[in-house]
């Protein structure tokens, strides 16, 4: 199988190229990620993150045949040949398939993503019945990998500024949290045309999540909210 | 010294759950902090943990840390620590409540209080029957965990290094620990962080194996640079099989998929853990049921093409309950092993998951060594929590969801005994010694300039080939000795690894390469360890001697990597207040 | 020099909502306007100018075109923060562009009563 890989070492290239491989799969090769092993184990100078294989650490986030996921979880039977795999779109690249995702993670630490409650705990667990705990299911599984936040031309155009499609799945999570007080200030937190009104619902992030989440219906919810608190 | 120096109160080389628990702790009490991770925190292998933490909070039935205490201590083959077992038990409810209150997303019952499920080897009223004891969220507690954990740091202003990778131990002359020397891999540059106290939290070794259900990253870089600093390595010899990874794929299918009701069947369809384990059945301890396995498919009656693998049953639960609790599981399945398990059982095989040796610590988290006829005098300075620490709690095997716990109880404590020692004494910077970073220079020197050597990928896979044939559930007096001779040569092979890559920008090569020589000195203590204990105990099964030795081999290994040598410590027997579990013949 | 991001202007759902109000009435305002064409018996300039003579016609055009222009404001707005970075820049294209949609709104009445 052939697989096409953008690669840029900062050290020796001027600028970034494409470098084919062809490599010849062994049948335990399953997924993308089993062949990028593979092609290192030839060519040690190709960079990239990886660390659980199973979809649930979100390190290899990448784009694969112009679509970001998870080569760990991309069957490599499903892909189309030759395979074109670059680094996750609109973050600086600092080598091969490895991006600088600093401005993703401030965009995340921009939201207070903890629960915030001022009174004093409990001796045992604070209570939350069931439906109300079933408000957290689709949000709090997120994994971080970006794949969402970087297909999103909004946050491509603005990552300074627009918390993007995890940020704000995240703030959603703790708005959602019954045992958060902070309610007010999440949202006054997000009022803002950059922070959350930047989200135009193209649904890009919903269409690549690799956990099948869906951060524009979170988004929403918070846009519900910010109508019910003015009108 | 020719590396630039930084200087911290504590240093924590891990961002794992218990680094992450100790890093709280300390940032809590406003010490200046930072916390080493080869990935960002969240990306470290607790994110995997499926089942649950247990406590015994009896939100579903009556409970109490008594009986988790017998649980842990006939589970351990009365090899874990009695006094670090009884400390862990009656520490749970309050670890757990904390994390709740931080805001993990624990399932709840119909009252609002944590849902819990019943896991293998937890029992009520000392073995009579199950009690659901793990505390869980969904299939996801690890990940619901370690966001958690990260998030409350995140609001506690901890430092993060991220994506530094700790290279060695630093130690002053009279041995007290002065901090590490790390790797910023995106920029290649070497420094020196100096720490009045150093906490290692760098987990398992998982990854010696060829099956496992550990990460990539899991290479016991802790335990190398114990090893190499003249810290032994602790009951080595025992790695946990855990039964359910997926067959070929080695990823980890949670116990609580048996807890929820599922089983295991033969390909003859029989559910044949009735046979090994006719009270507990299909929740035996993990050594149980994984032997059980072993048996099955080694008497052929295995399932699959190759008659090599077990089926595990789950469709009865129902598509309902499946999405409900075990939504991870059903994912993995489709992915991993192109079944639906609403529809079919799951192929699984025992898979190499936990490691219950360690660095050797007491019950609050300080390292301790044989110095002069005391069998643990602390090493000033040096705490290990987690995987990588062996406390003992687990022994010779360790049960579902006490590893969760494990690193929340032990990751607070070593905080707290940072904290006391750091305000005792008031400690300041102690001078480094000249020659402090001499073997990190030395190690990436012989590196770079490495001819003709070996490759990495290589050398690793013949040591994770040697592991899983000469070490695995099943343990025989030749193939060990042979696996023993064999390692050692790879060992020389890992000495002479050689990069193509000397680049300095996130290196990857470079760090692999660095990777492998602690996967090295984790798989030589293991299976000199396993080589020299001659009884079968825990997960430790030797076909020469079939039975439990108490009079000979209730102790602990300790491995020197200088002169490959063992030494032998005592178990603590002695509770720190009840009456000692005294060893029986552990029946399930 | 510090690169300083400022956010938090707290505005922002207004004119999301709006955007959405005023595309609720212009799908009206085109139905009804189609509906009434359509069960016109014939559409020549008797009948039309007879139809723009409607006072209610008048109105409901100029509410129709009003939600057109803020529309489009809200809308050009947010392509021009997308794409001008210099805040300079930005500020004089608003104006450009909220000038050019005030005289439409001028004309647009003068049309539609001036005949």
């Amino acid at each position: 199988m052939r697989f096409s890989i953008y690669r840029y070492n900062p050290d020796v290239d001027e600028k970034p190229r494409m470098q084919d491989y062809d490599i010849a799969l062994e049948p335990t090769d399953r997924m993308l990620l089993d062949a990028l092993v593979r092609i290192k184990a030839h060519d040690d100078s190709l960079a990239f993150r990886r660390s659980c294989r199973e979809g649930v650490c979100g390190s290899d986030g990448m784009n694969i045949n112009g679509r970001n996921g998870l080569a760990c979880v991309t069957k490599l039977a499903e892909l189309r040949d030759p395979v074109v795999i670059r680094p996750l779109p609109g973050l600086p690249v600092i080598r091969d398939l490895i991006v600088d995702m600093s401005q993703f993670f401030k965009q995340y630490q921009s939201v207070k993503p903890y629960v915030i409650n001022n009174d004093p705990p409990p001796e045992k667990e604070r209570t939350q019945s069931p439906a109300d705990r079933e408000e957290l299911d689709g949000l709090y599984e997120c994994i971080l990998c970006a794949c969402c936040s970087t297909s999103c031309p909004s946050f491509w155009w603005n990552p300074d500024k627009f918390v993007g499609p995890a940020g704000l799945l995240q703030a959603y999570r703790f708005i959602a949290d019954t045992r958060d007080q902070a309610t007010n200030e999440r949202l006054d937190n997000l009022e803002d045309p950059y922070r959350l009104f930047r989200c135009h619902t193209i649904m890009n992030c919903v269409e690549v999540c690799p956990k099948g989440l869906n951060p524009t219906r979170a988004i929403g919810k918070i846009k519900e909210l910010l109508v019910k608190r003015t009108v | 010294m020719q590396l630039p120096v930084r200087s911290f109160d504590a240093v924590i080389v891990g961002g794992g759950g218990s680094g992450l628990r100790t890093a709280l702790e300390l940032s809590q009490a406003e010490l200046k902090v930072a916390v080493l991770s080869k990935v960002f925190p969240t990306r470290s292998h607790t994110v995997a943990a499926q089942g649950g933490v247990a406590a015994s909070l009896g939100n579903v039935e009556e409970d109490n840390w008594h009986w988790h205490m017998y649980d842990t201590v006939k589970g351990s083959d009365y090899l874990g620590d009695q006094d670090a077992i009884e400390f862990m038990c009656r520490k749970a409810n309050e670890v757990v409540y904390e994390l709740e209150h931080f805001g993990m997303p624990f399932d709840r019952l119909p009252d609002g209080k944590i849902y819990q499920r019943p896991f293998g080897g937890q029992t009520r009223n000392y073995g009579e029957r199950m009690v659901p004891r793990s505390c869980a969220a969904a299939d996801r507690t690890g990940h619901a965990m370690l966001h958690t954990l990260y998030q409350a740091n995140l609001k506690a202003h901890t430092q993060f290094f991220i994506e530094w990778m700790a290279l060695e131990l630093v130690r002053g002359a009279d041995g007290t620990v002065l901090g590490v020397t790390a790797l910023e891999m995106e920029t290649g540059e070497v420094m020196m962080l100096q720490a009045k106290a150093t906490v290692l939290a760098t987990g398992g070794a998982g990854r010696i194996y060829a099956a496992s259900t550990n990460a990539f990253i899991n290479t016991g870089d802790g335990l190398g640079m114990a090893a190499r600093a003249g810290i032994p390595l602790e009951d080595m010899e025992f790695w946990q099989f855990h039964p359910t990874g997926v067959a070929g794929a080695g990823v980890l299918i949670t116990e609580g998929v048996r807890g929820e009701g599922g089983y295991l069947l033969n390909k003859d369809g029989e559910r044949f853990m009735e046979r090994y384990a006719p009270n507990a059945k299909d929740l035996a301890s993990r050594d149980v049921v994984s032997r059980a396995m072993a048996t099955e498919i080694k008497e052929g009656r295995g399932a699959g093409k190759e008659a090599d693998s077990i089926l595990l049953k789950l469709d009865h639960l129902g598509e309902e309950v499946i999405n409900k609790r075990l939504p991870g599981i059903r994912e993995i399945a489709r992915k991993f092993a192109n079944v639906d398990p609403v529809k079919d059982p799951i192929p699984v095989v025992p898979t190499c998951h936990y490691q219950m040796g360690g660095i050797p610590t007491n019950y609050n988290g300080q390292v301790v060594v044989p110095k002069d006829g005391d069998a643990e005098t602390v090493v000033e300075g040096l705490y290990a929590v987690g995987e990588c620490a062996c406390v003992s709690v687990h022994g010779a095997n360790r049960l579902g969801t006490n590893s969760l716990l494990d690193l929340l109880v032990f990751g607070k404590a070593a905080g707290e005994q940072v904290i006391r020692d750091l305000n005792e004494d008031g400690r300041l910077h102690k001078s480094l010694p000249k020659d402090a970073d001499a073997l990190t220079l030395q190690r990436l020197a012989r590196l770079d300039g490495q001819k003709n050597g070996e490759r990495v990928s290589d050398v690793g896979a013949e040591m994770r080939r040697i592991m899983q044939l000469h070490c695995g559930v099943f343990r025989f007096p030749e193939l060990l000795a042979e696996g023993v001779r064999k390692l050692k040569e790879v060992a020389g092979r890992a000495g002479r690894t050689e990069i193509k890559d000397k680049s300095k920008t996130f290196n990857t090569a470079r760090v692999e390469a660095l990777e492998l020589d602690n996967l090295i000195e984790t798989a030589v203590a293991s299976l000199v360890s396993a080589e020299a204990r001659k009884e079968s105990r825990g997960s430790h099964d030797r076909a020469d001697c079939p039975e439990r030795d108490d009079e000979k081999w209730l102790k602990h290994t300790l491995w020197y990597k200088d002169g490959d040598r063992l030494e032998y410590k005592p178990v603590h027997r002695k509770p720190l207040s009840v009456e000692p579990f005294e060893p029986k013949a552990r029946v399930y | 020099m510090v690169r300083r991001e400022v956010v938090g202007a707290h505005y922002g759902l207004r004119d999301w909502l709006a955007q959405r109000i005023t595309a609720v009435v212009m799908v009206i305002y085109t139905l009804l306007l189609v509906l009434a064409l359509a069960i016109a018996p014939a559409v020549d300039f008797l009948h039309w100018s007879t139809l723009w003579k409607m006072p209610v016609m008048r109105y409901a055009t100029v509410l129709f075109l009003l939600c057109v222009y803020y529309h489009a404001w809200i809308g050009v707005r947010d392509i021009v923060m997308d794409y001008v970075k210099d805040a300079g820049l930005r500020l004089t294209l608003y104006v450009i562009v909220i000038g050019a949609l005030v005289c439409y709104a001028v004309w647009s009445i003068q049309i539609l009563w001036g005949f």
